[in-house]
C-alpha cells in the first residue's frame, strides 16, 4: 500500500519534473527577491537631489504593467474585456508618457547650467 | 514571437530599467538614465504588441495614443509646485491599471494563459487577490492625498473615534475575502475585496496630516510597485516583478529617509493625527510675548553686503509665495558683490522628496551651490549669514534641546551658529508643528516680516542702490 503510494507520488513528481521544472510562483519569487536587494542598492546611491526625479521615473516605468494591459485589451473575448483592457492601456500610457516627459523636464532643469 | 525569445527581450527591458536607476545617482549621467528607461519600456510595449495573443492592434493604438498625448500635454504644462500633486494622481492611474488587469484576468484567464473560467489555479488567484487589493488601496489612497495636496480637501488629519479598531476589521475582512476567493474563484468575492480595499485606502491617508505628505507619497510609490508586482506574478511575467520590486524598494527607502528626516516611525505617520493646525493655536495662546528684533529690507541687504558668506534655508513657504527666481536674483547680485551664497536643503524642505531641489533648478540655481543637511551643517559656524525663507521647524533647536517638544530628535539645520540670522517669515506665527522658535528671540536674529517673494525683490533693489 504504502509503496504503491510512494511511487505514484514519484511518478507525479517526475512528471512535473520532466514537464515544468519548477512551478512559475517559485521562479517568480526568486526573481522578486533578488530585483529587491538590485533595487535596494540602486537606489541608495541616487543622490538626494535627484529624488523627486527618482519618484517620476519609478512612477512612469512601473506602468509597465502596459505589458499586461496590452495582453487583456489584445485577446480579449467580451466587451468587459475589452473595457477594462483598454482602460488600463489608457490609464498607464498618461503615466508612462506624463511620467517621462515630466522627469525630462526636470532633468534639463538640473542639467541646463553647467 | 516563441515565448522563449519574449522572456529575452524583458530581460532586456528589465537591465534597461535597472540602468535607468543606476543613471540617478549623479545629475550627470541622469539624462543617459532616463532614455534607458525610455528604451526599456518601448521594448516591453513592441515585444507584447509582437505576441501571438494580441490581435486588436487599432484599439491598442488608439488607447496608446490617447493615454500618451494627455500624460504629454499635462506633465509639460504643470508647476513644478504642483509636482506632489501629479505624481499623487500617477500614482492613482498605475493602482486603478492594476485593478484593471486583474479583473481582466478573472474574466478572461485564456488571455494570460491561467487556465479557464472556473477552473484558475489557486496559486493564481491568490496573486490576483493580493494585486487586486494593494491596487486598489493605491487607486483610493492617492486620490485622497491628491485632494489633500491640491487642497479640495482639509490637509488637516481627520480623525474620527474608533478608526484604528474599523481599519484593523476591514483589514482582516480583506484577508479572510482574499482566502475565500482563491479557493472558489467566485465573482462576487472578488469585486467585494476590491470596494473594501478601496474603503481602506481613503481610511489609510484620510487621518494623515499635510506635512507627513512626503512620507505619504513615497509609500504610496512603494504601493504602486507593489501592486505592478502582484500583477507581475498573477500573468508570470518576471519584467514585472522585476519592476515592481526596483519600485517597491525605491518607495520604501524615500519614506524611510523622509521618516528619518521628521524623526518620525513609519507607524506613528500611518496612525496619524500629525501635522494639524489644532496645537498651533494651544502653543500660540500660552505666555507672553517675548521681545524680538525686526528690521527693515534695507536692513538685511545691508547686512548681506558686508558678509562674506551667507547660506540659504529655503522652506515649502518659499515655493507657496513663487520666490525662487527672485531669490536667485538676489543670491546673482550678492555674489556679484562678492559675496559667497550657498544653499542648504532640509531633506523634509518640500512636499515630497527632493521637491526644493527642483524648484532651485527650475529657478536656475547652480547645482553645485545647492548642498544637503550633512554636506553643510557644520559650516553654518564659520557663515556671517543665515536666510531663511519659509521655513521654520527646520531650524528649530528645540528639536536637540527639548524632549517635550513634538518635533524632538528631528535633524535639524544649525542656522543659531551663523554670526547673523535672518527670518523671512509672513508673522510670528509658528510652524506646522506647531512649536515656537527659539531662534526667534536670539540678540543675533532679526526678523523680516512680509512676503518671501516681495521681500526679496525689495532687498534687492536695496543692494543696487
Amino acid at each position: 500500500m504504502e509503496t504503491t503510494v510512494i511511487l505514484e507520488n514519484f511518478e507525479t513528481a517526475q512528471q512535473v519534473v520532466s514537464t515544468s521544472g519548477l512551478s512559475p510562483f517559485v521562479i517568480g519569487l526568486t526573481v522578486f527577491v533578488l530585483a529587491i536587494f538590485i533595487g535596494y542598492y540602486v537606489v541608495w546611491k541616487v543622490t538626494p537631489a535627484l529624488h523627486s526625479p527618482l519618484m517620476s521615473v519609478t512612477n512612469a516605468i512601473s506602468s509597465v504593467i502596459i505589458v499586461g494591459a496590452v495582453l487583456a485589451l489584445g485577446s480579449a473575448e467580451t466587451a468587459f474585456g475589452q473595457a477594462l483592457g483598454f482602460a488600463a492601456v489608457l490609464m498607464a500610457a498618461i503615466n508612462i508618457f506624463g511620467g517621462f516627459a515630466v522627469s525630462q523636464r526636470m532633468l534639463e532643469m538640473f542639467n541646463s547650467k553647467k | 514571437m516563441s515565448e522563449n525569445f519574449s522572456a529575452l527581450l524583458y530581460l532586456a527591458a528589465s537591465v534597461c530599467f535597472i540602468l535607468s536607476l543606476q543613471g540617478l545617482s549623479s545629475a550627470k549621467t541622469s539624462t543617459r538614465g532616463l532614455y534607458f528607461g525610455m528604451v526599456g519600456m518601448g521594448i516591453a510595449i513592441g515585444t507584447t504588441l509582437l505576441s501571438p495573443e494580441v490581435t486588436a492592434f487599432a484599439l491598442t493604438f488608439v488607447a496608446l495614443i490617447i493615454g500618451g498625448t494627455i500624460g504629454t500635454v499635462i506633465a509639460r504644462k504643470i508647476q513644478m509646485t504642483a509636482l506632489p500633486q501629479l505624481v499623487a494622481a500617477f500614482h492613482s492611474l498605475v493602482g486603478l491599471a492594476a485593478v484593471s488587469v486583474a479583473a481582466a484576468a478573472l474574466i478572461e484567464p485564456h488571455s494570460f494563459h491561467i487556465g479557464q473560467i472556473g477552473s484558475i489555479a489557486v496559486g493564481s488567484l491568490i496573486e490576483m487577490g493580493l494585486g487586486v487589493a494593494i491596487g486598489a488601496i493605491t487607486f483610493t489612497g492617492s486620490v485622497v492625498a491628491f485632494a489633500k495636496l491640491q487642497g479640495l480637501v482639509s490637509g488637516n488629519p481627520l480623525i474620527f473615534k474608533g478608526q484604528h479598531l474599523l481599519n484593523a476589521l476591514l483589514g482582516i475582512v480583506l484577508v479572510v475575502l482574499i482566502i475565500m476567493f482563491s479557493l472558489s474563484e467566485s465573482h462576487t468575492l472578488f469585486w467585494s475585496l476590491t470596494i473594501i480595499s478601496f474603503v481602506l485606502g481613503v481610511l489609510l491617508i484620510l487621518p494623515i496630516g499635510g506635512a507627513d505628505m512626503p512620507v505619504v507619497i513615497s509609500m504610496l510609490n512603494s504601493y504602486s510597485g507593489w501592486a505592478a508586482a502582484g500583477i507581475g506574478f498573477t500573468l508570470a511575467n518576471n519584467l514585472l516583478i522585476v519592476v515592481g520590486a526596483l519600485v517597491g524598494a525605491s518607495g520604501a527607502i524615500l519614506s524611510y529617509i523622509m521618516c528619518k528626516g521628521m524623526n518620525r516611525s513609519i507607524f506613528n505617520i500611518i496612525l496619524g493625527g500629525f501635522g494639524g493646525g489644532s496645537d498651533a493655536a494651544a502653543a500660540n495662546g500660552s505666555g507672553q510675548q517675548r521681545p524680538y528684533k525686526s528690521g527693515s529690507a534695507e536692513d538685511a541687504a545691508f547686512i548681506m553686503k558686508n558678509a562674506k558668506s551667507v547660506i540659504i534655508v529655503p522652506g515649502y513657504g518659499m515655493a507657496v509665495a513663487q520666490a525662487q527666481h527672485a531669490l536667485r536674483e538676489m543670491s546673482d547680485i550678492l555674489e556679484q558683490e562678492g559675496v559667497e551664497v550657498r544653499y542648504a536643503i532640509h531633506p523634509v524642505a518640500g512636499r515630497m522628496p527632493g521637491h526644493m531641489n527642483v524648484l532651485l533648478a527650475e529657478a536656475n540655481v547652480p547645482y553645485e551651490n545647492v548642498l544637503e543637511l550633512d554636506d553643510i551643517n557644520r559650516d553654518f559656524k564659520t557663515t556671517d549669514v543665515a536666510v531663511v525663507i519659509g521655513a521654520n521647524d527646520v531650524t528649530n533647536p528645540a528639536a536637540k534641546t527639548d524632549p517635550q517638544s513634538p518635533i524632538f530628535g528631528m535633524p535639524i539645520l544649525d542656522v543659531e551658529d551663523a554670526k547673523t540670522v535672518l527670518f523671512i517669515k509672513r508673522s510670528m506665527s509658528p510652524g506646522y508643528a506647531g512649536v515656537d522658535n527659539d531662534v526667534f528671540y536670539n540678540d543675533n536674529t532679526m526678523m523680516l516680516f512680509g512676503d518671501a517673494k516681495k521681500m526679496c525683490e525689495e532687498i534687492i533693489k536695496a543692494i543696487e542702490e
